[in-house]
């Protein structure tokens, strides 16, 4: 396949997006997705491989994501109500000018990739996800940020109209994330539209969002409508919640607990009582590739 | 056999409040009968079994959601605080009037199934989280807060369960029995601490269980007070 076929394929998923009645968030979360709504993806050399996938109806209803309620059946619940479309994302900070993509912009912007990576929550639980995406390096790049940009913020929706969780919870919203420049242009860092060939469910992060497989799953903001370019280290929600809890790092790194449980371990979703508890990897599995953005520095203090 | 219990468990002012209560223009205390109480006890014993049966049956239809270990630690977690908030409610409900007395009767099958979820709600630690790594278990009450006051809130319902039969109370006597079983308060307190330091910063869950527990607490001073006033009224 070459870029051309992508391309053209991207452009007709976008227009199908479009149409998709899921986008107006009257499918309900967990039902099966028609043709039309697929994703084209390719497969990455970047995968993971070797793993078993988390089935996607657990991927679909065992969500963290707060805007919705602190349940980890509240997405899946409440998240239908937020519309997907139109959408844009903004990118401004240190930039060379603030400028808006819409995401059907977005979807075409690159080929989507397959991508499957483990997915490791600070809760001691993972997954093993097919995200679709491209790298954000991309749209980095495309951003055009200056040089004293040293840091990148994203910046999630907040709408109390359609998210009960923003009057309920304490946290400062709208949710905000941050990486440093290094590690936003890291080629796993994923902008991610997709899972298991379909478009973002609502309670996924729809219609785009961040991952980040290396790090805690807080890291990667879900359903962003803004990215930022800063100087120094933004503010993050949990880290501004509690900042002896979260990190701004927050790599997965068994040697370091949480304050008030260990990390060593985790749970995998979807699997049977007896065989979910797994060691937990140093940067997630992913230190052959990671490792060298964190050289010197003490994992223990920056953690 | 067991209103020799409520009695030798009942405080000497509270008996006599309710001894002239029950002299009152009704002439004799209207409880329901035994058969009536039978029956009820064995409805109550079959809905303390609702939180283990549902678990078992969703066990067996592979339903215990995405993460089971989860479910399980919750669901035995929830059923030890409501279970040990329930018991406790049963002194202040009864006091409310004379023909609740017979509520006494529950109270200790409704203790001892906390105890019971209690231990379920342990070995599912000891079993799905430390995998009976000693080191492990002990590192954890150590350094954990939450699992410190969890433990401690289950060592305190063990001398609580070994002392429930009539045996114990006629040996400790009433009033040492009575002070002893006090150490379910604190059970009940260190389990909702426990509760709170396990939830995320910022989430309220367990807010509901927290003000429960404070009314239920909060009712038998404020009891002991309006005894207290009623007798000097009696003696003016």
């Amino acid at each position: 396949m070459n870029r051309r076929t992508f391309l053209s394929g991207a452009a007709a998923l976008g227009a199908a997006g479009l149409a998709a009645e899921r986008f107006a968030g009257i499918v309900r979360p967990g039902l099966s997705v028609s043709a039309d709504s697929d994703l084209a993806t390719v497969k990455s050399p970047l995968s993971t491989t070797g793993e078993a996938l988390t089935p996607l109806k657990d991927i679909t209803s065992y969500n963290n994501f707060y805007e919705f309620g602190v349940e980890k059946s509240d997405p899946a619940r409440n998240a239908g109500r937020m519309r997907t479309r139109p959408w844009s994302v903004t990118v401004d900070g240190l930039v060379k000018t603030k400028k808006s993509i819409s995401i059907d912009d977005l979807l075409k912007f690159r080929p989507l990739e397959e991508r499957v990576y483990r997915h490791r929550c600070v809760e001691a639980w993972s997954m093993v996800i097919p995200w679709a995406g491209y790298s954000l390096s991309e749209i980095i790049r495309w951003a055009e940020p200056l040089p004293k940009a040293k840091y990148v913020q994203f910046l999630s929706l907040a709408d109390p109209k359609v998210m009960p969780g923003i009057s309920q919870i304490n946290l400062n919203w709208p949710y905000s994330e941050g990486l440093r420049m290094d590690e936003a242009m890291h080629p796993l860092t994923l902008l991610t539209f997709g899972l298991y060939g379909e478009p973002l469910p609502n309670q996924d992060g729809a219609p785009v969002r961040i991952v980040v497989p290396w790090k805690y799953g807080f890291k990667s903001a879900k359903s962003i409508v803004k990215i930022r370019f800063t100087a120094d280290q933004p503010p993050t929600a949990w880290n501004d919640m509690s900042p002896r809890e979260y990190g701004f790092y927050s790599n997965v790194n068994p040697n370091v607990d949480h304050r008030r449980w260990s990390q060593k371990t985790e749970r995998r979703i979807g699997q049977p009582l007896w065989s979910q508890r797994r060691s937990t990897l140093m940067f997630n599995g992913y230190g052959d590739q990671v490792a060298g953005l964190y050289a010197g520095m003490d994992l223990k203090k920056y953690f | 056999m067991e209103l020799f219990t409520q009695s030798i468990v009942e405080s000497p002012a509270e008996s006599s409040a309710a001894s002239s209560e029950r002299r009152g223009p009704a002439g004799k205390a209207r409880l329901p009968g035994e058969r009536a109480l039978r029956l009820l006890k064995i409805l109550v014993f079959l809905g303390c079994l609702v939180p283990l049966g549902l678990l078992i049956y969703n066990g067996f239809q592979d339903n215990l959601g995405p993460d089971p270990t989860a479910t399980v630690t919750h669901a035995t977690g929830f059923a030890t605080l409501r279970l040990l908030i329930l018991s406790l409610c049963i002194t202040p409900f009864r006091r409310l009037s004379v023909r609740l007395a017979w509520l006494i009767r529950f109270r200790r099958m409704i203790g001892l199934f906390a105890f019971f979820y209690g231990c379920l709600h342990l070995f599912t630690y000891l079993w799905l989280f430390a995998h009976f790594d000693m080191q492990a278990i002990l590192d954890d009450i150590a350094k954990r807060r939450y699992v410190m006051a969890g433990f401690s809130a289950w060592v305190l319902l063990v001398p609580l369960a070994l002392t429930s039969t009539q045996w114990s109370i006629r040996r400790l006597g009433g009033r040492r029995w009575q002070v002893l079983h006090r150490l379910a308060y604190a059970s009940a307190i260190l389990g909702v601490i426990h509760y709170w330091w396990i939830v995320k910063a910022g989430v309220r869950t367990p807010l509901t269980v927290t003000l429960v527990l404070t009314v239920v607490l909060a009712a038998r001073p404020l009891w002991s007070l309006a005894q207290a006033r009623r007798r000097i009224r009696i003696r003016i």
